[in-house]
């Protein structure tokens, strides 16, 4: 039963990973332009105070991205795979399911990180009170409207998919990194970045997951 | 005539409404767009030729002997064939780029001194900064023509490659690029629409729009400030204005937008 919910997994998470190679046709841009590119960051972003210019630095996953716009062969996409697959880490007490309303408050939040000197973040919110702000790419909560389409709808995830430990575990290295399935995916690596801290994304798991939560109702 | 002040004020009062309030004017919102005096962006389109005309800056002179690409004091049009190479900065400028080139050698102001307040601050009701207006003032002088950029000059190619691969450019800590958003058809975030900049009609429907009046703003907004907001929702640096990073976006997309026929000043949310 496990093998053939994993089955249907995999095939949906492939059918989404062809989904979004809507660049296929894109021409890769030269070397002698990317090249351009790296100059052109590094002389537009103000320094100084309330700026932070590490955040421009592209780790070699998402300079492989970039390179390939996006749609990486499959060698890459494997490597990639297994390099963010190794950067996940675990809640201390090992739990992955938390507290469901916690979630529900994480995943409509907003994020902070808003910086620069312009019009930043409070910086309270600057110093990880972060939300995971997932409605603006995912519905969730069939009440809920105001949901953003870049991501698929994560409506009756758990009625769906049941709540067993294969389904908490692939929830919460999804979201803590979800590279680690799909290479070049759209979603940020919110735990890998540190946008929220793994308690927080149990949290979150369990209102995708448990059959309390407004989402499987 | 009175339908006309009535939308104006509506307009002007807008940002203090509530959303779903705005959501209600919507179709007073699109009515203003085809009813071009009803558009409160024209207020400020007024004060940009004042300040265009004014002797302004320690050299006391005009910006009316500046050339943006159709010969000095030419207007007209001009702003259809930005972004362009300009021989006597050996670089490729957009309008607000083109301005601050004229501000520095025409009126003697320094970059730092323009640099100060690029944008009203929409938070504390700012009317618009003086380059804001003035850049407003000069595009509106090709409304109703069509959208194209030269794209002969080796650098303006070169620029706008370079724009396309940086629209592809993940950073940050949302591995966001601005294609995450704009590379999809009918994708929103939240419930706000998301054009695809890889598809022309998206483009053309977007870049005849710009400078627009943002009715959350109550302020006349360019294209420079469109891209710094996106790279703020990023979650990155402020952006340089004028820097090359945001000239090749601005070359890409309006490549992209050629043929649209201006619509200007534009009006949204
Ligand atoms: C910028 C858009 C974006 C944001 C923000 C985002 N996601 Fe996603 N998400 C996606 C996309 C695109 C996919 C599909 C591609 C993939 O599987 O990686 C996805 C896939 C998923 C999946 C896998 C769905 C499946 O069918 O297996 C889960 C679970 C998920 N997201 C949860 C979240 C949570 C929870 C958050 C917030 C903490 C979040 N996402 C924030 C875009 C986003
Ligand atoms: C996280 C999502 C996101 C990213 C990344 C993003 N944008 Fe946007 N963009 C938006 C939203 C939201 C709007 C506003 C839509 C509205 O007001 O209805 C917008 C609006 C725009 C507009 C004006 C659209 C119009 O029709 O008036 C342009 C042009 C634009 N973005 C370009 C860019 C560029 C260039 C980048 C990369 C530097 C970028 N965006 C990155 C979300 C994003």
């Amino acid at each position: 039963m496990k093998t053939i919910k994993l089955a249907t997994l995999t095939a949906a998470l492939v059918a989404t990973g062809l989904a979004h190679a809507a660049d296929k046709a894109a021409p890769r841009p030269d070397p002698k332009i990317q090249a351009l590119v790296a100059k052109y960051i590094e002389a537009s972003f103000l320094p100084g105070e309330g700026q932070d210019l590490s955040r421009l630095k592209q780790d070699e996953t998402l300079q492989a991205c970039n390179l390939y716009r996006d749609n990486p062969p499959e060698k890459i996409a494997a490597e990639i795979n297994a390099r963010e697959k190794a950067t996940i880490k675990y809640p201390a007490d090992g739990k992955l399911m938390g507290d469901w309303k916690n979630g529900e408050k994480l995943f409509a939040a907003g994020f902070g990180m808003r910086i620069g000197r312009i019009e930043p973040d409070k910086p309270e919110r600057q110093k990880g009170g972060n939300g995971g702000n997932c409605y603006a790419c995912h519905g969730a909560d069939p009440k809920e409207v105001a949901f953003g389409t870049i991501g698929p709808s994560l409506m009756h995830y758990g009625k769906l998919r049941g709540a067993g430990e294969d389904i908490v575990k692939y929830t919460y290295e999804k979201i803590y990194n979800p590279q680690a399935y799909s290479a070049c995916s759209q979603m940020p690596r919110i735990g890998y970045h540190g946008i929220l801290r793994p308690e927080q994304i149990a949290d979150i798991v369990a209102y995708l997951v448990s059959p309390e939560s407004p989402v499987n109702k | 005539m009175q339908k006309k002040t009535l939308l104006a004020t509506l307009l002007l009062l807008a940002p203090t409404l509530s959303l779903s309030q705005e959501l209600k004017t919507a179709d007073e919102y699109r009515a203003a767009l085809q009813d071009k005096f009803a558009n409160p962006g024209n207020l400020v389109v007024d004060r940009g030729e004042q300040l265009f005309k004014e002797k302004r800056g320690p050299k006391n002179t005009s910006l009316e002997k500046c050339d943006f690409g159709k010969g000095p004091g030419v207007l007209k049009g001009a702003f259809a064939e930005l972004p362009r190479y300009f021989k006597d900065t050996d670089k490729v400028e957009d309008l607000e780029s083109r301005i601050m080139t004229c501000m520095v050698k025409l009126q003697g102001f320094t970059p730092e001194e323009i640099k100060k307040k690029l944008f009203a601050d929409q938070r504390a009701n700012e009317q618009n900064t003086d380059l804001e207006a003035i850049a407003a003032y000069i595009s509106v002088q090709s409304d109703g023509m069509k959208l194209n950029p030269p794209m002969k000059h080796p650098k303006e190619k070169e620029m706008r490659a370079v724009g396309e691969a940086l629209f592809h450019t993940r950073m940050g800590p949302m591995d966001f690029s601005c294609a995450t958003c704009h590379g999809q058809d009918g994708k929103r975030i939240r419930l706000q629409e998301l054009g695809n900049y890889h598809n022309k009609a998206d483009a053309q429907r977007t870049m005849k729009t710009w400078p627009t009046y943002r009715v959350s703003h109550g302020v006349v907004r360019n294209m420079q400030h469109r891209i710094w907001d996106c790279m703020w929702q990023m979650r990155l640096p402020d952006v340089d204005y004028a820097s090359p990073a945001t000239v090749a976006l601005i070359s890409y997309l309006t490549d992209q937008g050629r043929g649209a026929v201006l619509d200007i000043p534009g009006i949204k949310r």
